[in-house]
């Protein structure tokens, strides 16, 4: 399995994207760190990038990837191999060098303007959206078989954690607003990765849009040591439940 | 020699001058407890009382003496009785440390209490976990100054509060440190006094708490971290200038709480990191002005039910939310501000933006009217609304707005008195 990682890691390297985006997550975290010297600032708007760019990016790349990979795959798969071994091979190289490049990008300006404390959740939850994101293109990739459908879907996945599911959220809540809401919101919120790792990071980052009433009882919950590991739990349960779900499609697909 | 001898000493040529004797109260002799002396003394004499902790029963004074604690003197009240009263008399009390008062909330121990004591002075006392630190009432033109406080426990119900006064007038209040009482000061029905360049840290309930206080003024002051900030109400008059509103965190916790209070001015205040810095409801012709909101959840908010107040050249910077409010009909002004979140434009370059600012965003009117709604913001969703709200606005209050932001953050240092 190592084998083929490192083949697969290579193939990505070569095509020379991944060396883009990490230029291009290098270049906006420094130079929003120049443009402002509040440390705290850069780290909210390093959210906004980790929050919409980086799930954008992983979830198509991936879904691309592993259209491009699809004459390797089957090459593989007419040796006496696993299929589910080739598939997390897949899986693993790519999410891999996307988190690297996520670390290399945002991290290393982190560490080196001395925000690395601050932004620890920032980067966890960055590495995590990644995975997560990576999955549900993999998902979305062995649910169809056309290229332009499964990019379709993987951008529909995007949309709908970013956006859709939000609004959704907003609706409920303002529907029923009569009602106590909070653990209720709490459960919808932790249906979505985007709005986990958003959480996790305002805690550490802008704890003062957290307060008031309702802050205080979301705090009391995510502040807290159980809802730290909750929430973290939760995220990691989200990066492999879609790649979960997809090796099961996988192993029937008719290729 | 230092002021404090001197004035010792001043103090002590006075009384011979004023055929008034001084008494000294020490371990050796010929005093040696404070309510000897205080029996002995009369009208207008000099108690000194020599370095040492002195532990006796609540001491009451009723004629008009000075008390003096040379460096290291204590009464001790062993946690279980009041230390020092005064009734009726004229008396400064200067210099001493008073330590462990009882705790009651049935008699409300304190420090010193003092009862229809016009004219008294508390001056550079300490006060080690006395349960009030200092509790006047009905007693006019008091001065407590230089006086440092500090209690601790647990609970609420442990502590009294720091400066306690109810019905004075004139009183002044300077220099003292307050730290970990219920509140640090505390005001009922004061009128007409001046409390300045006091530091009020770490309370367990408010740095400064009043009611029915008109007309004082508040300068220079410093209220920090305290469980709930600074809450004043049913007051006209008010003036604070100067002061410093920091680090008031948490649910219900406020830099300013305003709650009916009219005819008011806030001038040159500083809030910053607060969860609200100013909160106000039923607030009316009050002025704020100079005043800079920084690092807070709320820089304000203001409730509909406050009228005809004028906020102008204020700075805001940093606030999570502007300025948040529960109606549509706004009948304050809001004019000239710096607003770092002001993205218009200046054409003719006279450093008023050409487009009204609107302080209230989308979310914050949102969060008011469901806090639940709290735990989206920073997502995408909220960033693309505020940002359709800001082309077309249809739930802000839209009167709401400042017709001249300011481009340039005002230079505050140069603020007039």
């Amino acid at each position: 399995m190592f084998q083929l990682i490192r083949y697969i890691l290579l193939d990505i390297v070569r095509t020379r994207f991944l060396l883009f985006y990490t230029a291009l997550l290098l270049l906006s975290s420094i130079g929003m760190f120049q443009l402002d010297a509040d440390t705290g600032k850069v780290l909210l708007s390093l959210m906004n990038i980790v929050l919409i760019v980086v799930p954008l990016i992983s979830v198509v790349f991936s879904t691309i990837h592993f259209y491009n990979s699809y004459e390797f795959i089957e090459l593989m798969l007419s040796q006496p191999i696993d299929r589910r071994l080739i598939f997390w091979a897949e899986f693993v190289a790519t999410a891999l060098s996307l988190v690297l490049a996520f670390l290399v990008g945002v991290g290393l300006p982190l560490v080196f303007y001395g925000g690395a404390v601050g932004g620890s959740m920032l980067l966890f939850s960055g590495s995590m959206l990644t995975v997560a994101f990576v999955s549900l293109a993999f998902l979305s990739s062995v649910l169809t078989r056309d290229k332009a459908r499964a990019i379709g879907l993987a951008l529909a996945f995007w949309l709908y954690f970013t956006l859709i599911y939000d609004a959704f959220v907003l609706w409920v809540v303002y529907q029923f607003s009569d009602y106590p809401l909070e653990t209720a919101t709490l459960v919808l919120v932790s249906l979505n990765p985007v709005d986990l790792a958003r959480i996790l990071m305002m805690l550490q980052l802008d704890i003062s849009a957290l307060m008031g009433y309702s802050g205080a009882f979301f705090k009391l919950f995510f502040g807290t040591a159980t809802g730290a590991w909750f929430s973290s739990v939760l995220l990691v349960v989200w990066s492999f439940l879609p790649v979960v779900i997809a090796t099961r499609i996988f192993q029937r697909k008719d290729l | 020699m230092n002021f404090r001898t001197f004035l010792t000493v001043l103090l002590f040529l006075l009384a011979q001058l004023a055929d008034a004797r001084v008494l000294r109260v020490s371990k050796q002799g010929p005093f040696r407890l404070l309510s000897q002396a205080v029996r002995a003394a009369r009208a207008g004499d000099t108690i000194s009382i020599a370095a040492g902790v002195y532990s006796e029963p609540n001491v009451l004074i009723q004629k008009p003496l000075f008390l003096l604690g040379e460096k290291g003197a204590v009464l001790d009240g062993q946690g279980k009785h009041e230390i020092l009263t005064i009734a009726k008399t004229r008396v400064t009390v200067q210099g001493l440390t008073f330590r462990r008062s009882g705790r009651s909330n049935m008699d409300d121990y304190a420090g010193i209490k003092v009862h229809d004591a016009h004219g008294s002075r508390f001056i550079n006392n300490t006060f080690d976990e006395t349960f009030f630190g200092i509790h006047l009432s009905n007693t006019d033109s008091a001065y407590i100054a230089g006086n440092r406080l500090k209690a601790t426990a647990a609970n609420e119900y442990e502590l009294g509060n720091g400066i306690h006064l109810w019905k004075c007038r004139w009183a002044r209040i300077e220099n003292n440190h307050i730290t970990g009482h219920r509140d640090g000061i505390y005001f009922e029905f004061v009128t007409n006094s001046q409390i300045t360049r006091n530091q009020s840290r770490q309370n367990m309930r408010y740095g400064l708490h009043f009611m029915f206080c008109d007309d004082n003024t508040y300068e220079s002051n410093v209220f920090s971290k305290n469980g709930a900030g600074v809450a004043v109400m049913y007051t006209k008059g008010v003036r604070m200038l100067n002061n410093l509103f920091e680090e008031n965190w948490g649910a219900a916790a406020y830099g300013l709480l305003l709650k009916d209070i009219r005819d008011s001015e806030v001038r040159g205040n500083r809030f910053l990191n607060n969860t609200s810095g100013i909160y106000m409801e039923g607030t009316s012709r009050t002025l704020f002005e100079n005043n800079l909101f920084r690092g807070n959840g709320w820089a304000i908010q203001l409730q509909a039910s406050c009228d005809g107040n004028t906020l102008r050249r204020n700075n805001f910077a940093g606030n999570t939310f502007d300025i948040a409010t529960n109606g549509h009909v706004v009948l304050n002004t809001v004019n000239g501000n710096y607003w770092d979140k002001y993205q218009g434009y200046d054409l003719n370059r006279d450093g008023v933006g050409d487009v009204p600012y609107y302080p209230v965003s989308l979310f914050a009117s949102l969060s008011e009217q469901i806090p639940s709604a709290m735990l989206l913001w920073r997502s995408f969703l909220v960033f693309m609304l505020e940002r359709a709200e800001k082309v077309m606005p249809a739930i802000i209050p839209v009167d709401l707005r400042d017709n001249q932001p300011q481009l340039q953050p005002h230079d505050l240092h140069q603020r007039s008195r």
